[in-house]
């Protein structure tokens, strides 16, 4: 460990050089987990569905149980084609939502409480979007 | 058309927008509203949910590369992400009151707003330029790998760039796009950071953003799974094979031809908001 500590003068670049590492794990699993999901379900659906018409032309919006996440997910163990595409997309939405909890740890970690209070607005933003609008 | 058909048109146009989108550097995002809207018939608020999903998928995907060179600079990117989330819901809160037309023409000037950006020259920064005092109290000055070695630059111009980024939020939440072009506007000619650290970190943002609307949209069921599929996955595709031949292709001639598929796309959304069809 000692020829890192003289290699960067500054240990908080050294963090943040290993924080942007994990972040980048982070979002590469998420989306590539979120990705098979999708194509799980995306299966699934052109099996079942896949002669009938489609018509997005006039918008009636989707149906409840595709709507919020807690419904989402018990459609998707229902093993519910659209509703496991939905979970995919989910896990998708939810990808930059756990970089962004996780980058309050990390702040917390470096001890830079103005920037874990800045996250956190952030992360405050992002769950309300996702869980208090509907 | 049916179901299999579908996915499988939607995919491949979406596949084609990706991948040039990443070449370009100009993003999949714009056309995808378009393409959908105007080829496929698709509602634009559907659309505009696809487009959402998309852009994160492309700039997760984007960002894990970036991230781990050092370019990007993560406190700038939280920083300005309280603005861009921000605006992000208050767009998809405006997108509730605010009929399709209009929305597309909306589009269309942006459309051609981004294509006008694209083409524009883009001067290094002086290296010297003194920081403000918000940018030192908010630790937003940085370095980033050169050949010679960690180059260090100074911030300035933080409430200008915050305001755009507010902007550029709202354009997300409001169009279901990256808004890419504005957020590197922001940084790079408001606030002055080198041109790699804005757009690196401009991509690292797009997700959260587009996150903060796609929550709202999902919520409202504005997301289709039928439709989002194929998006997501032709353009997540697309960028991924565009990215690999990036280091490779010469995309000069492709940006303006790009560019201009974009202008055209633009002024057929403006036409089409305009004379109601949309």
């Amino acid at each position: 460990m000692s020829d890192e500590t003289l290699a960067e003068p500054k240990s908080a670049t050294w963090n943040d050089l290993r924080i942007e590492v994990i972040i980048g794990t982070l979002l590469r699993t998420g989306v590539l987990l979120a990705a098979l999901v999708v194509l799980a379900g995306a299966g699934l659906y052109l099996a079942q569905q896949g002669h009938q018409t489609v018509n997005y032309s006039t918008f009636h919006g989707e149906p409840e149980g595709l709507k919020r996440p807690a419904d989402i997910v018990h459609g998707a163990f229902e093993l519910n084609a659209r509703a496991i595409i939905q979970l995919g997309l989910l896990l998708l939405i939810a990808t930059p939502v756990a970089r962004v909890a996780f980058s309050a740890v990390a702040f917390a970690i470096e001890r830079d409480y103005m920037y874990v209070f800045i996250t956190l607005i952030v992360l405050v933003v992002l769950l309300y979007s996702l869980f208090g609008s509907s | 058309m049916n179901v299999f058909e579908f996915s499988g048109l939607v995919g491949l146009g979406s596949f084609l927008a990706g991948f040039l989108g990443a070449l370009t550097g100009l993003g999949g995002g714009v056309v995808v509203v378009p393409m959908l809207t105007l080829l496929f018939h698709v509602d634009i608020r559907y659309a505009i949910g696809a487009s959402l999903v998309s852009v994160i998928a492309t700039s997760s995907g984007a960002a894990a590369a970036y991230v781990r060179e050092g370019y990007s600079n993560i406190r700038i990117g939280m920083f300005l992400e309280t603005a861009t989330t921000i605006g992000a819901i208050v767009g998809a809160a405006i997108a509730l009151h605010v009929p399709g037309n209009a929305i597309a023409i909306i589009f269309g000037l942006v459309l051609l707003y981004s294509a006008y950006l694209s083409s524009r020259h883009r001067p290094e920064h002086d290296a010297h330029l003194q920081a403000s005092k918000l940018a030192n109290k908010l630790k937003l000055n940085g370095s980033y790998p050169t050949h010679a070695g960690l180059r260090t630059y100074n911030v300035t111009g933080v409430p200008a760039g915050y305001s755009l980024m507010f902007s550029a939020g709202v354009l997300s939440g409001l169009l279901g796009i990256g808004s890419g072009a504005v957020k590197v506007l922001a940084m790079d000619q408001a606030m002055k950071i080198p041109f790699k650290v804005s757009t690196t970190t401009s991509n690292f943002m797009i997700g959260v953003t587009a996150a903060a609307s796609a929550g709202l949209y999902l919520n409202r069921g504005y997301i289709g799974p039928g439709l989002a599929m194929p998006v997501m996955l032709g353009v997540g595709a697309g960028a991924m094979v565009g990215a690999k031949l990036l280091v490779k292709a010469k995309v000069q001639a492709l940006r303006y031809l790009f560019a201009a598929v974009i202008v055209v796309l633009g002024i057929e959304m403006i036409f089409n908001g305009v004379t109601g069809r949309l």
